[in-house]
């Protein structure tokens, strides 16, 4: 008996062996080792033999079985990866062919610029303030120390507004205003800075706009010094610009701060270049907005944001920032 | 402000140094530098000639044939472009071989058949101001002994000098004066500083006895210093005094002008002469303009005056000059001046501001009025300079000054905490050094005890409090000096909720394929119009162009603009989003506008549908609650493809489609979807809850349900009505598919939904998949009408 299953299970390994697919492989798995497969009726007479018989018999039937199913596993591992390797070779794709992609969008240069800069300041513990774009005089000019009769309000080229009395509310020509709506609700310390659009009666030109965006750092604590000033304009421009930066203040005026300075940022070849103002909070400033300037003293600095963006990027005419050119949008 | 490194040797001899150097110096006292020129270096070559003929071009009308002699009596032929010169005229001229500054050289040309053997000169091209029109002429410029043939700059006595163009500030008015830079950078330098001796001669002649001053209003004059000079001719000035004229910008007009303008450069004092001949007895009143009143100016333009303009008028009460800002034209200088009348005065700087500026008249004096002029000695100093100018040229002056006062402001030592002062700056300065720095520059430094009684000088006005000396003290100290410190109190820093949202939002829209567009907020009157909204913009009092001059109430028009401006250049479906203010008309009993921020959705090419489905991807990152579309024609949309956004009961904003009538008028092409939205109103909203749900273990239950709707029944009514009746074992509802055809009825849609049903405790029974399946189909029919379709 034993000699024919052998004889049985040599025949079923050829035929594993050449067995094309995966179901010709199941169909010799049930002919040889399913219920109607000769090794389990042979296992089933097992039970007529004589105890040492069965004994030496039914180990030879075991081992027959791991024998085939050894042979089955191996067949179906073989007939598997060569199926495999059909389909790969028959799926195979040319990944530079792309008839449509996701094309992700993009955000504005001046809002790249602008998401940086509050990042950097929120670094040196600072909030962001917002305000209105359309202001009244108090707020853009009276509030800010500038009083009616005062030269500097000419040189603001201030965009007015028809609505109140003439000259009485205007587009805001700075994002100072901010600083006053918030000393006016906010109880100091504070440490604000103010990104946003403000106006001038300027021609657009390659290096002008009359809506253009400026961002403001207003500090109000005790104790702050122009030291303070000097340090923190210092830090934020080693942070935005690099270590290798160097920044200077230079003497000027502004009518809300005294003492006042212009801060300039030194460029590789060892020019120094204006890039914006700053100074202490004027005390009249403080007491416009019922702050006590023996208590509480502060400082204020300002800066163009497109400038900064024109500059990264060299580009020569920022009027490009508001065309909404999507040849130049999809650059950045 | 100019000044030139010569004239500022005249108060300080010892400023010295590197030009760049002294530049830096300048700057770091408060005074930019904006342009340093080496001046006066006349190229060599260029010399002194003379016109003799001027005959025309035989075969060109735009050149002149023009004969000089330039040092050797011959007659030297030159084409020349320019036409100013007459026969006799003194010119530069530069020779054959000459390279002038702009690194052209001079050579023998043809010009039509005519030899020319040298080059006429400009004087922007010797670098001799700025003028390009014509030749320069020289008649009454070069000095005594000037030869014909002789180097240009020895025949105008110039030497080459330092140009510094400083940017001054509104609170400087000293440094609008040669004297006052000298001050300054002495003090700096650490050399001397002083004012030369204005020594005069007079007549002997009382100037009492021939004029009298009245100020009637001492709140707009604080000082009148008038007195009488004789012997006026009016004629050129010496070739010095136009050179450095010149070299500051001003134009040489004539003797007695150039005198004005020289001293008002160099000590800072504008001043005034009247032909005395016209004054009756030499009476002059300083008052305040009535409403009504006229004065026909220097220029020739009448001009109406109100109560706060300041006004100078004859004993007779006709007015003469606006005080400080522009003389009448019935006192002024002519040929025939021999008296003159000169005055000094100090007037009150808003006064000065409100005039010039109601009538637009910027003027070098009135600009130095407005900052504040010198209402102390300088005065007096400034009389007897132009006193001493005029008399290089004859001019005799009367004995003493009128000096009539009125209201100057008070300067009274001011008390200055030095504790303070380094409060301010963070320095560690002494009283000592703090007054130290201060008499540098001429204020009044007296200390005591930890105090300083600080005395301001008259020639800055606008120092006037403990801050202002505080920033006086820094900048003689030096802000480079300055320790650099970070305030100590530094509080947590961060983005508001607000603001946290509002980059999320951008960061949705650019993910999902959108460009950010951020075009200014002005709009062009009737762009509203034409985008089918209320034409209720905001507009401009001076907008620089009419397309500038109304505000948006909407981010529509803008848009609009950009797509078309994109489609014309070949780039229709351009999917824009902007995020940005609009100005909606103040609400009553409000003087500003209604300021909000918008965000725009804009799909060239896409239908409706796309711009819905980015509000969803909105309403997934914002978690924004119960955000329903209400099917809606708003003003500029599609009126059958469009809806409101309610969020939370309340329309935020409209999607859809854009209007194909307003597509048209902006000549956009296809179509546009749109989406509007209140951003601000909706982020300050409550909105981003979200709450856990324990994710079922037990397995869930599909079935689908089609219904026949009709196009009135919106698909959201049809979803509610389910949400409704599948309850809270509704776990996931999805529209697959919508068909309309053969079949279903005209004028109806089929809606076929997927409904997934599960519990979290158990594993539902096919009971409970048809009782719920009999409730949404039982919601449905309620509330829509909608029939399962068999």
């Amino acid at each position: 008996m034993i000699d024919e299953l052998e004889a049985g299970a040599v025949e079923a390994e050829k035929r594993l062996e050449t067995a094309i697919d995966l179901d010709e492989v199941r169909a010799i798995d049930t002919e040889i080792l399913g219920k109607k497969s000769a090794l389990t009726a042979a296992k089933k007479q097992l039970g007529g033999l004589e105890p040492d018989e069965r004994r030496a018999a039914g180990m030879a039937i075991n081992e027959l079985r791991a024998r085939l199913e050894m042979a089955v596993a191996g067949a179906n591992s073989r007939v598997a990866s060569g199926a495999r390797a059909a389909q790969y070779g028959a799926e195979r794709l040319d990944l530079s062919e792309r008839l449509s992609e996701i094309r992700r969008g993009s955000l504005h240069l001046t809002t790249q610029a602008r998401d940086r800069l509050e990042d950097v300041f929120v670094g040196m513990g600072f909030t962001i303030a917002e305000g209105p774009e359309v202001e009244t005089a108090w707020y853009n000019f009276e509030a800010l120390n500038i009083p009616e009769w005062h030269p500097a309000r000419g040189s603001f080229d201030t965009i007015f507004v028809d609505l109140g009395e003439p000259e009485e509310v205007m587009l805001r020509s700075h994002t100072s205003p901010v600083q006053i709506r918030t000393m006016e609700n906010t109880e100091p310390p504070i440490y604000i800075v103010a990104p946003g659009r403000t106006f001038r009666t300027d021609t657009a030109d390659a290096t002008h706009l009359p809506a253009f965006n400026q961002i403001e750092g207003l500090v109000i604590d005790r104790g702050i010094t122009l030291g303070d000033l000097a340090g923190t304009i210092d830090e934020f421009v080693r942070s935005f610009f690099g270590g290798e930066v160097k920044t200077r203040l230079r003497p000027s005026y502004f009518p809300f701060t005294e003492p006042s300075a212009e801060f300039d940022i030194s460029r590789p070849d060892g020019s120094w270049l204006e890039l914006g103002g700053c100074g202490m909070v004027h005390p009249n400033v403080l007491r416009n907005c019922g702050i006590d300037p023996e208590v509480w003293q502060g400082f204020a600095f300002g800066f163009g944001i497109d400038r900064l963006a024109a500059m990264r990027y060299q580009l020569d005419d920022i009027r490009e920032l508001v065309n909404s050119d999507v040849r130049f949008l999809r650059q950045f | 402000m100019k000044v030139t490194l010569s004239w500022l040797r005249e108060f300080a001899p010892d400023i010295d140094g590197d030009p760049v150097e002294l530049g830096e110096i300048l700057s770091s006292l408060g005074l930019a530098v904006e342009d340093m020129d080496v001046v006066g270096e006349i190229v060599d070559g260029v010399v002194l000639a003379k016109v003799l003929e001027l005959r025309p071009h035989p075969d060109a009308d735009k050149i002149q044939l023009v004969d000089v002699d330039r040092g050797d009596g011959q007659a030297l032929q030159i084409c020349c472009g320019a036409f100013n010169m007459q026969v006799g005229d003194l010119i530069p001229f530069a020779t054959i071989g000459t390279v002038m500054p702009n690194g052209m050289e001079i050579a023998q040309r043809e010009l039509r058949g005519q030899t020319s053997n040298g080059m006429c000169c400009s004087g922007a091209e010797i670098a001799l101001g700025d003028d390009h029109d014509g030749i320069l002429i020289l008649n009454e410029r070069v000095v005594v002994g000037a030869e014909l043939g002789m180097p240009i700059g020895r025949a105008l006595g110039i030497e080459a000098d330092i140009l510094w163009d400083l940017e001054v500030n509104a609170n400087r008015p000293d440094a609008m004066s040669v004297a006052g830079v000298a001050r300054d950078l002495a003090a700096a330098l650490g050399v001397p500083f002083s004012f030369p001796d204005y020594s005069i001669t007079t007549t002997g002649e009382r100037v009492d006895d021939l004029i009298n001053i009245t100020i009637e209003d001492p709140t707009l004059c604080g000082r009148f210093v008038a007195t009488v000079l004789h012997d006026v001719t009016v004629g050129a000035s010496p070739a010095w005094m136009q050179n450095r004229l010149t070299q500051l910008g001003m134009r040489p007009i004539n003797s007695v002008v150039d005198i004005s303008n020289y001293v008002m450069l160099e000590l800072g004092q504008p001043n005034h002469t009247f032909d005395l001949a016209t004054i009756p007895n030499g009476a002059l009143r300083v008052r305040r303009a009535r409403d009504g009143e006229t004065l026909v100016t220097l220029d020739n333009v009448e001009r109406a005056l109100v109560p706060s303009d300041g006004v100078i008028t004859n004993e007779a009460d006709e007015i003469i000059s606006l005080a400080g800002v522009m003389g009448g034209s019935t006192t002024e200088i002519s040929d025939s001046t021999t008296d003159v009348l000169l005055e000094m005065a100090w007037w009150d700087p808003p006064s000065i501001s409100r005039t010039v500026k109601r009538l637009n008249l910027p003027s070098e004096a009135s600009t130095r009025f407005r900052r504040g002029a010198d209402w102390g000695d300088n005065i007096d100093r400034a009389m007897r300079r132009f006193i001493q100018l005029a008399a290089e040229s004859g001019v005799t002056a009367v004995e003493g000054f009128l000096d009539v006062p009125g209201e100057t402001p008070d300067r009274t030592p001011l008390v200055v905490r030095t504790a303070k002062i380094n409060g301010l700056l963070g320095t560690g300065l002494s009283a000592t050094d703090m007054a130290g720095h201060l008499t540098s520059i001429g204020f009044g430094a007296a200390i005591d005890g930890d105090d300083l009684s600080v005395t301001i000088p008259t020639w800055r006005w606008d120092t006037v409090t403990e801050t202002d000396v505080a920033e006086e003290v820094g900048r003689m100290f030096g802000y480079a000096n300055i320790e650099r410190t970070v305030p100590k109190g530094q509080i947590a820093g961060g983005l508001t909720q607000y603001q946290t949202d509002r980059r999320l939002v951008r960061d949705v829209l650019v993910g999902v394929g959108c460009d950010e567009t951020l075009p200014m907020p002005f709009l062009a009157p009737g762009d509203l119009f034409k985008a089918g909204l209320p034409e209720d913009g905001i507009t401009l009092t001076n907008p620089l162009h009419a397309e500038e001059s109304v505000l948006r109430t909407s981010l529509l028009p803008g848009q609009l603009k950009a797509i078309a401006y994109n489609q014309s250049h070949r780039t229709p479906d351009v999917r824009f989003f902007e995020i940005d203010r609009v100005f909606l008309p103040a609400p009553e009993g409000q003087l500003l506008p209604d300021e909000r921020e918008y965000l725009a959705v804009a799909l060239a090419g896409s239908e409706a549908p796309g711009a819905v489905e980015v509000l969803d991807a909105l309403d997934r990152a914002l978690a924004l609650p119960n955000v329903q579309l209400k099917p809606a024609s708003p003003a500029g949309l599609h009126p059958t493809r469009s809806a409101e956004i309610v969020i939370a009961g309340r329309t935020r904003g409209h999607v859809g489609e854009v209007d194909p009538a307003v597509l048209e008028a902006y000549g956009v092409e296809g179509r546009v979807a749109w989406l509007e939205l209140d951003l601000g109103t909706v982020l300050d909203g409550p909105h981003g809850t979200r709450k856990y749900m324990p994710v079922s273990k037990f397995p869930s239950s599909d079935i689908d349900l089609a219904f026949v709707a009709d196009d009135s029944v919106a698909a959201s009514a049809i979803e509610g009505s389910l949400r409704k009746g599948g309850g809270a074992l509704l776990v996931d509802l999805e529209l697959f598919d919508v068909y309309r055809g053969p079949g279903v009825d005209e004028g109806s849609r089929s809606l076929a939904y997927r409904l997934r049903f599960q519990s979290l405790d158990r594993t539902l029974t096919d009971t409970d998949i048809a009782t719920a399946r009999v409730s949404c189909l039982n919601q449905v029919a309620k509330k829509t009408g909608a029939v399962l379709r068999e």
